[in-house]
C-alpha cells in the first residue's frame, strides 16, 4: 500500500487520523443512544429539587466523588451490602454523573434514609466521632456557611437547556422552593411536594425551622444525601423481559 | 526522507529495507513480525469471533446480539443472590416460623441468627451504634441493660423494624419539650433541675441546695415521663435518669443543655430496607449482646 501521500502531507495525515478516530468513536458511542437497554425508563425518577441540586453542587465542589462512588454494580457482594444494583435511568438527571470509580469510603447510591439527619450533622463535623475508624476529613464549615442560592435559577435553566425536564414554573419558583424545603408544614412546602414528589421537607442540620430561617450548606448537603436512591420503588421493578441485560 | 519506488536491499545483512532513507543513508530493515507474536494475534482474532457468537456483542438498531449463551449480568446476579438465599433457606424459614422469643432456645437457629445478625449489624447499625455496639454521644450503648424503648426481644425487634422519630406513624414517637428554648422554665430553674437530675444517680459534684430547689420543678415538669423517682418510662422512650448512664452526657453543662433544647434522637426504619428474617436475626443479636431482658 502506498502511504506516501500521508507521510508527506501533515494536513492529509491529520484528516486521515480524524476520520479513523471518529469511526472508532461512532461505533462505540452511537449505539448507546439507540439501545433500549441504555435508555430504559423507570418509574419514580424526577429532577432534583433546587435544595437537593444545590447540595449536589456542594458534593461536587468538595470532591466527594474522589472517595465515594454512586454506582452499585450487579455483583452479589455489592447488592447484598448496598442494595439493588443501580440502573442507568437512576442517573438520568445527573450532570455530571457521580458514578466515580474509587471507593475509599462506601458507595452512596442508596445512602438516603440509612442514617438520621443528626448522624449526618455529627459526621460532617467530625467523622471519627461516630465512625471511629473513619479516615474521612471533617467538613465543619458546611454547618456554618449560609447556602448561596442567588444563582439557583440560572443553574436550573442551564440544566433545562441540556435536557433535564425542569418546567418554567419550577425555575421561577426555584429560590422559593429552596426556602420551602426547610420549612415543614407550610403552604410553600406543600407546593414543593407537588412539584417534586417524595421530596423530604425539614430543617436538616438540626437547627430549628421557622420564618426567615435561611438554609445552610449542610441543609443542602443532607437533603441531597437523604434522597439518594429513594426515588425508585424496586418492588415494582422487573429485571426480566425488556429489562434483562 | 525519500521514498524509493523499487526494492532496496541492505548490503550488510542482505535484508530488504522499508525504502525510507533518513539523513542520506539511514535505513530501516523490513523484517517480518516475530512468529509467536503473529500467531497470538491470529488466535485473538479467532477468539473474538467465538466471543461474538457466545456472548452479547454487537449493537443492532435498538438492541444487540444476544449470543448463544444468552448471558445477562442482571440474571446472573439475581441467580447468585437467590442461590445464596436458597442455601440458607432451611434456617431462614425455620427462623421465620419460630416465635422470636423461642429462637434463643434452639441452638442451631441461635447460631445462625447470631452470625446473620452480626453481619447485618456491621453493615447497617455500626455507623451509629459503633462496631462493638458501644454507642456514642446521642446513640445508645446496646451492650448494657439500660433500654430506652424496652429491652425484650420483641420490643427490640419493633424498634429495629420501625425506627424512632423518623416521621412514620408506626415509628416509636415521643417528643421532649424544649424547656429553655420555648421559655417553659427560667434559666435559673433549669440549672436547679439539672442539679436535681444529676443528684438522682448520686453524682458527687452536685450543688445540694440547687438540687433541693429543683426537686419540686422535676415533680411538676419531668415526672410525667421520667417518673417520680427518675427511673424513666419505656412506653414513652423516657430514659432512666437515676442510673448514671447518660446518652447526651452527665455533666452539669450537658444536662442543662438537654433540658434547654429537649432531646429526641431519630433512628431509621429498617423494615423497608431489610427483609423480616434479617430484622429478626438482628433483634436476637442485639438482645444477646449483654443486656437483653
Amino acid at each position: 500500500m502506498n502511504h506516501g501521500i500521508f507521510e508527506k502531507n501533515s494536513l492529509i495525515l491529520l484528516i486521515g487520523i480524524l476520520i479513523v478516530v471518529s469511526i472508532g468513536g461512532i461505533v462505540q458511542i452511537a449505539p448507546l443512544f439507540m439501545l433500549s437497554s441504555t435508555i430504559e425508563k423507570v418509574e419514580g425518577m424526577r429532577p432534583y429539587s433546587p435544595l437537593e441540586q444545590a447540595g449536589r453542587d456542594i458534593y461536587v465542589r468538595e470532591g466527594c466523588y474522589n472517595c465515594h462512588s454512586q454506582m452499585i454494580r450487579s455483583l452479589r457482594d455489592e447488592v447484598e451490602r448496598y442494595g439493588h444494583y443501580s440502573l442507568a435511568a437512576e442517573s438520568m438527571y445527573d450532570h455530571p454523573f457521580q458514578w466515580s470509580s474509587k471507593r475509599t469510603g462506601p458507595d452512596l447510591a442508596r445512602i438516603g434514609g440509612k442514617y438520621s439527619d443528626a448522624w449526618h450533622t455529627e459526621h460532617m463535623r467530625q467523622p471519627k466521632s461516630v465512625v471511629s475508624a473513619s479516615i474521612m476529613p471533617a467538613y465543619p464549615h458546611l454547618e456554618t456557611t449560609p447556602l448561596d442560592y442567588s444563582n439557583i435559577q440560572d443553574k436550573l435553566k442551564t440544566l433545562q437547556f441540556i435536557g433535564v425536564p425542569y418546567t418554567d414554573e419550577m425555575i421561577a419558583k426555584a429560590a422559593a422552593d429552596i426556602e420551602a424545603q426547610i420549612a415543614p408544614d407550610t403552604p410553600a412546602a406543600k407546593e414543593l411536594l407537588a412539584r417534586y414528589p417524595k421530596a423530604q421537607v425539614r430543617k436538616f442540620d438540626g437547627q430549628s425551622p421557622g420564618e426567615g430561617v435561611k438554609p445552610t450548606e449542610l441543609d443542602a448537603m443532607i437533603a441531597y444525601l437523604q434522597m439518594l436512591g429513594t426515588l425508585v420503588d424496586f418492588t415494582k421493578f422487573d429485571a426480566s423481559g425488556p429489562n434483562l441485560r | 526522507m525519500t521514498m524509493a519506488g523499487h526494492k532496496h536491499i541492505d548490503e550488510v545483512t542482505g535484508v530488504e529495507t522499508t525504502g525510507h532513507v533518513w539523513d542520506g543513508d539511514l535505513c530501516e530493515l523490513n523484517k517480518p513480525l516475530p512468529k509467536w507474536w503473529l500467531y497470538v494475534f491470529y488466535a485473538c482474532c479467532v477468539w473474538a469471533f467465538g466471543y461474538w457468537m457466545v456472548y452479547p456483542a454487537w449493537p443492532t438498531l435498538t438492541g444487540y446480539t444476544q449470543g448463544y449463551l444468552g448471558y445477562s449480568q442482571r440474571a446472573a446476579v439475581t441467580a447468585e443472590v437467590n442461590a445464596a438465599k436458597a442455601a440458607q433457606d432451611t434456617y431462614r424459614q425455620a427462623i421465620a416460623n419460630t416465635p422470636i422469643t423461642e429462637v434463643k432456645g434452639k441452638e442451631d437457629l441461635m447460631q445462625f441468627a447470631m452470625a446473620g445478625g452480626a453481619a447485618a449489624f456491621g453493615d447497617n447499625c455500626s455507623g451509629c451504634h459503633g462496631r462493638g455496639a458501644q454507642g456514642a454521644l446521642g446513640y445508645p450503648n446496646l451492650n448494657d441493660d439500660d433500654w430506652i424503648w424496652g429491652g425484650s426481644v420483641e420490643q427490640i425487634e419493633y424498634t429495629i423494624a420501625h425506627g424512632i422519630r423518623n416521621g412514620a406513624d408506626e415509628a416509636r414517637n415521643s417528643a421532649m419539650p424544649r424547656f429553655g428554648l420555648d421559655g417553659i422554665l427560667e434559666p435559673a430553674v433549669i440549672s436547679d433541675v439539672a442539679n436535681y437530675v444529676r443528684s438522682l444517680s448520686g453524682s458527687e459534684q452536685v450543688d445540694a441546695d440547687a438540687a433541693g430547689r429543683g426537686k419540686a420543678t422535676f415533680a411538676e415538669q419531668c415526672a410525667a415521663c421520667h417518673a417520680e423517682d427518675g427511673k424513666g418510662n419505656q412506653e414513652m422512650g423516657a430514659p432512666n435518669l437515676s442510673d448514671a448512664i447518660w446518652l447526651y452526657g452527665g455533666s452539669q453543662e450537658a444536662v442543662t443543655q438537654s433540658i434547654v433544647t429537649g432531646r429526641g434522637g431519630a433512628m431509621p426504619a429498617w423494615a423497608p430496607r431489610l427483609d423480616p428474617v434479617t430484622v429478626k436475626m438482628l433483634a436476637v443479636y442485639v438482645h444477646s449482646l449483654g443486656g437483653g431482658k
